[in-house]
Parts: C-alpha cells; sequence; structure tokens
C-alpha cells in the first residue's frame, strides 16, 4: 500500500497525526509557534469525521484538567502549547503522573524565561526532564527533529503512556513546529470503542460494574504507608521503561573522533556542521536522543569512550550536557554550546565552537 | 543536487507562497524539500523570508546560513542577504526600492523588476510568480511540468482558474531577467 505524501508544518503534522490515529479529544489554548495545530484541527472538523473533541479550553490550567478528566475514562486525550503555556500546566502533569494515567502533551518550546519570545528554543530541558510539577514522577519525552517524527510520535506516545499508565510529552521547538517538509501519512485507524476501552483498561473510570467496586482514579493518599507503595510501583515502572524505552539515533560516527550530542531542530542544524566540518577533515559525528527521558546514558558512555571531546550542542544554557556529562562519568571532555533567548545558531558558529574544542 | 535557497522581501510580497510553491514541485519532482519561514516579529508587518531548500538527498539543517541563492526583493534583506550567498552563488533581485545595489564580485548577480512590470501590465497580484521566472531561468531545478502540479498542490482548488496567468507571469519573468554582474 502506498502511503500519502503531504507537504506540512510540523504543527499540522501533529493534529493530522491525532485525527488518523484515532484521538478521542484535544483540549488546548492558543500559543505561538503551535497555534497551527489547533487551527489545523479546527479546520478539518475532525468531530464530524470520527467524533474527536477539539475544544479551545479557557486557559492552559484549563487544558491539562480537561486531559486529566478524559484520561481518567482510559480515552485518549492530548494538549498542546508552548513554553509559558506548558509552565501553567505543571501541577496537572504532577497529578497526571501520580493518578498513573496516560496522556499526551506537546511543547513546541520558544524562548524564554518568562514571556520570552515567540523564536524558537530548547531551555525547557530540565523542565522536562527533570519534573517541572512536585513529587518524584518523569515524563516519558520524545524529541522529533523532523516533521515526519512530529506526525510520528503522535501515535507512539500514545503507545507508550497507555503501556506505562504515565503522561508522554512530545519536546519540540519553534524551528520543527513551523517548518514544512514531506509526512508520509497512514490512513485514518478508528477511535477505540468503549467495549475496548473495557476489555484492555479494567484501571478507568468509564462506569461501574457489578462484578468489581469503583475505580477510583486519584493522586491524594493520605496513608503515607500506602503512599510510599505508590511510589514505590510508579519507580519500578520507570525502571522498566529506562530498560525498554530508550531510543537514539547515531549520524557519522563510525570513523568519528569528536562528538555531538543534540536533539530536535539542533540535530539537525548540527548534520550541517558535520557536513562542514568533514570537508575540513575534521572527523565529527552525532549521537542525537530520541527519548531525552530515558535518556540514551550507555549508549552515550559506549560511544564517549571512543571520543576525544563531545559538544553538547542546546538551544540553551547548558541543560541537556549535565545529562552528558553523567552519562561519560567525565572521563571525555564535554563542552556545551547554544544560543539562546530565540536565535537559533548557524551551522558555521558550531563548527566554529567544535574547533574551539579540539584545540583545547 | 542540493540547491539553498533564501527568498527575502516585504510580507505581503508573497515571499512565503512563492517558496511553497517551489517547494510543491520539488515534491512533485520526487525531490526532498524544506520550507523554513520567518514566523517572528517579522510576520507581523515589516520584512519576511524564507528558507527554501530542495535536494535529491536527505536534508540535514532546515536552518542556514549560507546559501547557493538569493532571491531579494527589498533593500533591508539585500543589508542582510547579500553577504550570505555563498562565493560563486546567484543573486537575483528586484531593482524597485533598491538605493545600494549588490557590490559581490565573486557571485552572479541578475536584476528582475518585476514590480514595474507587474504594474504596467496591472498584473500586481503575479509579482511573485514574475520573480520565481526570473529564478527558474537561471536554474531550471524544476520543470514547467511540475511547476504546473506545484501551482495545482498549493492553490486551493477555487483559485485554479487562475494557474494559466501564473504561468504566464513566470514567463515574463524569464523574459526580463537581466545580467546584473556576471562571473
Amino acid at each position: 500500500m502506498s502511503k500519502e505524501l503531504r507537504l506540512m508544518k510540523g504543527n499540522e503534522a501533529i493534529a493530522e497525526a491525532a485525527i488518523r490515529c484515532g484521538v478521542d479529544g484535544y483540549f488546548g489554548y492558543p500559543i505561538t509557534p503551535q497555534s497551527e495545530i489547533l487551527e489545523h484541527l479546527m479546520a478539518e472538523k475532525p468531530y464530524e469525521k470520527t467524533g474527536m473533541v477539539v475544544l479551545q479550553a479557557e486557559s492552559e490550567v484549563a487544558s491539562i484538567n480537561m486531559v486529566y478528566g478524559g484520561a481518567a475514562t482510559g480515552k485518549r486525550v492530548m494538549t498542546t502549547s508552548s513554553s509559558p503555556g506548558i509552565s501553567l500546566m505543571q501541577e496537572g502533569l504532577s497529578y497526571i503522573a501520580g493518578a498513573e494515567l496516560p496522556a499526551l502533551i506537546v511543547n513546541v518550546v520558544r524562548g524564554g524565561p518568562g514571556l520570552g519570545t515567540i523564536q524558537p528554543s530548547q531551555a525547557d530541558y530540565f523542565q522536562t526532564t527533570k519534573g517541572g510539577g512536585h513529587g518524584d514522577y518523569r515524563l516519558i519525552t520524545l524529541a522529533p527533529s523532523s516533521v515526519q517524527e512530529m506526525y510520528d510520535f503522535v501515535e507512539l506516545g500514545f503507545e507508550l503512556a497507555f503501556k506505562y499508565r504515565n503522561p508522554v510529552m512530545i519536546l519540540s521547538d519553534g524551528v520543527i513546529g513551523q517548518v514544512m517538509e514531506k509526512v508520509e501519512v497512514d490512513d485514518y485507524k478508528p477511535r477505540w470503542t468503549d467495549e475496548y476501552i473495557k476489555q484492555n483498561f479494567p484501571w478507568a473510570a468509564f462506569g461501574k460494574l457489578p462484578t468489581r467496586n469503583h475505580n477510583i482514579i486519584t493522586s491524594l493518599e493520605l496513608d503515607s504507608s500506602k503512599q510510599e507503595q505508590v511510589n514505590i510501583r510508579i519507580q519500578s515502572k520507570y525502571k522498566e521503561c529506562e530498560a525498554k524505552e530508550v531510543r537514539y539515533e547515531e549520524i557519522m560516527t563510525q570513523d568519528a573522533e569528536y562528538l555531538f550530542v543534540a536533539y530536535g531542530s539542533s540535530a539537525r542544524i548540527c548534520q550541517k556542521a558535520i557536513e562542514l566540518a568533514r570537508s575540513e577533515g575534521i572527523k565529527v559525528g552525532l549521537l542525537r536522543p530520541i527519548t531525552l527521558w530515558p535518556f540514551p546514558s550507555k549508549a552515550l558512555k559506549a560511544l564517549g569512550q571512543k571520543m576525544k571531546g563531545i559538544l553538547s550542542i542546546e538551544m540553551s544554557a547548558g541543560q541537556m550536557v549535565e545529562d552528558v556529562k553523567l552519562a561519560v562519568e567525565c572521563r571525555v571532555p564535554v563542552e556545551h554550546y547554544g544560543r539562546f533567548g530565540g536565535i537559533i545558531p548557524t551551522p558555521t558558529e558550531i563548527c566554529e565552537a567544535l574547533k574551539k574544542v579540539i584545540a583545547k | 543536487m542540493t540547491e539553498e535557497i533564501i527568498i527575502a522581501g516585504f510580507g505581503g510580497q508573497g515571499v512565503l507562497s512563492m517558496g511553497k510553491i517551489l517547494a510543491y514541485s520539488g515534491i512533485m519532482q520526487n525531490k526532498e524539500v524544506s520550507w523554513m519561514p520567518s514566523y517572528g516579529p517579522e510576520m507581523r508587518g515589516g520584512t519576511s523570508n524564507v528558507t527554501v531548500i530542495i535536494s535529491d538527498e536527505r536534508i540535514s539543517s532546515p536552518c542556514l546560513n549560507q546559501f547557493d541563492t538569493a532571491i531579494i526583493l527589498n533593500q533591508q534583506s539585500m543589508d542582510k542577504f547579500e553577504h550570505s550567498v555563498k562565493s560563486g552563488g546567484l543573486l537575483i533581485y528586484d531593482p524597485n526600492g533598491i538605493t545600494d545595489h549588490p557590490t559581490r564580485k565573486d557571485i552572479n548577480i541578475y536584476q528582475v523588476a518585476a514590480t514595474d512590470k507587474a504594474s504596467e501590465i496591472g498584473i500586481m497580484k503575479l509579482f511573485n510568480m514574475i520573480v520565481l521566472g526570473g529564478f527558474l531561468k537561471i536554474k531550471s531545478i524544476v520543470t514547467p511540468e511540475m511547476l504546473h502540479k506545484g501551482l495545482e498542490k498549493s492553490l486551493p482548488a477555487r483559485h485554479h482558474h487562475l494557474i494559466p496567468d501564473n504561468e504566464k507571469a513566470v514567463e515574463i519573468g524569464k523574459e526580463i531577467l537581466k545580467p546584473y554582474h556576471l562571473l
């Protein structure tokens, strides 16, 4: 079967994927640089085709709590926003993780702090991977670096969210949200039936059955010994996730003496920097983490040992670089290069930063 | 083949849609394409630009600082992008409103007086297609057949009756293109 080929923005791909993979509900509030997601959903009117709910909430706080409610019923629900809006959602995210519910959240990151700028940034790495909300929880984090991955990670995100009963974040940025590239789109898949949800997700609050007591969805447990058990269960889930779900890509690492580590749009710019550097005889490769949590620490440790130096590239003041240093246990020199406030580093700049690492 | 292009001008000149038509035409020809707009304060008035890459291979970065071709439609963009053309590359510009003409000696420079021509024959809305024609005369990276298909894809069906006019404007662009400095 030949797949349909489309030219789409990353943001449109998120919306199109949601419709086509049979998502039940989208709740969101517009913010640049991701407003095309809600715009595309409103233009496509999936509520007339698949019955998918598309709702512009009154705020980001309302959106995430609508997601909390929808997820509690075993439905596939999602929200999207950009950095300041995602900050507003942190309480809800912690509650969803605490109540062990599956949900998909997309952050098309813009420059901060505060209202910042509408231009691209990757400075929400800490917030996403270390927890912006309270308590011992993690967000399974996928970092797309192409429009095709924006599309593919919607379905993958829901798969992981339901497998681990945990919120999943797609951490994108203004570049990947706004760029148009070729996308292969799938055929429309039907939404899950109520019967399917009942059979596969017995924990969901879809109504009391005569055969069991009420299902209770909550993140509150005042008995500390019970709350500790909840935490232990959640942590064992995270251990399994760390063992099974690490995803990354290696590019031109075979003969590399130096290594870039970069995700999302920075990983794309690094690939151009590799072309430039290699044309000057510098053997450099790229490790691109696809899951930011769980982070590909083992792969990086193994690869890092063969390198003379590692340069972590991120549109931030240096956030992921901390995980890179931890992964290689500081046995290899690790440096960071980044621009911030909405400035995108150029391939030439990254090449120059690499030369400084080499000169050290 | 990889062609890395920056198209830059005022918002409303059709910079983004010119890039989109080029990208769609590339797809029709089974090329890899990337279209990266400036979406920031620019689109809220002032200048607008888009980076378009068409290639036979997988495209690395959608964001670039060096280009094979710069298509420049106002003075601000000339100031910003004249020096971003790779040595040996191509610069095409509309001289209308340009006070400081390009001075590079290591690139090929052409003028396409699209503003004057479009107003002379009363097709201001097709101004960007005249410019595109000028570019395609030098670099025929998409064939006329694929351009036709690209127009069909990028224009909504209610505007499909305008495709012949668009194609005519492209031909006009090819006719009025003139060299300004050649290597």
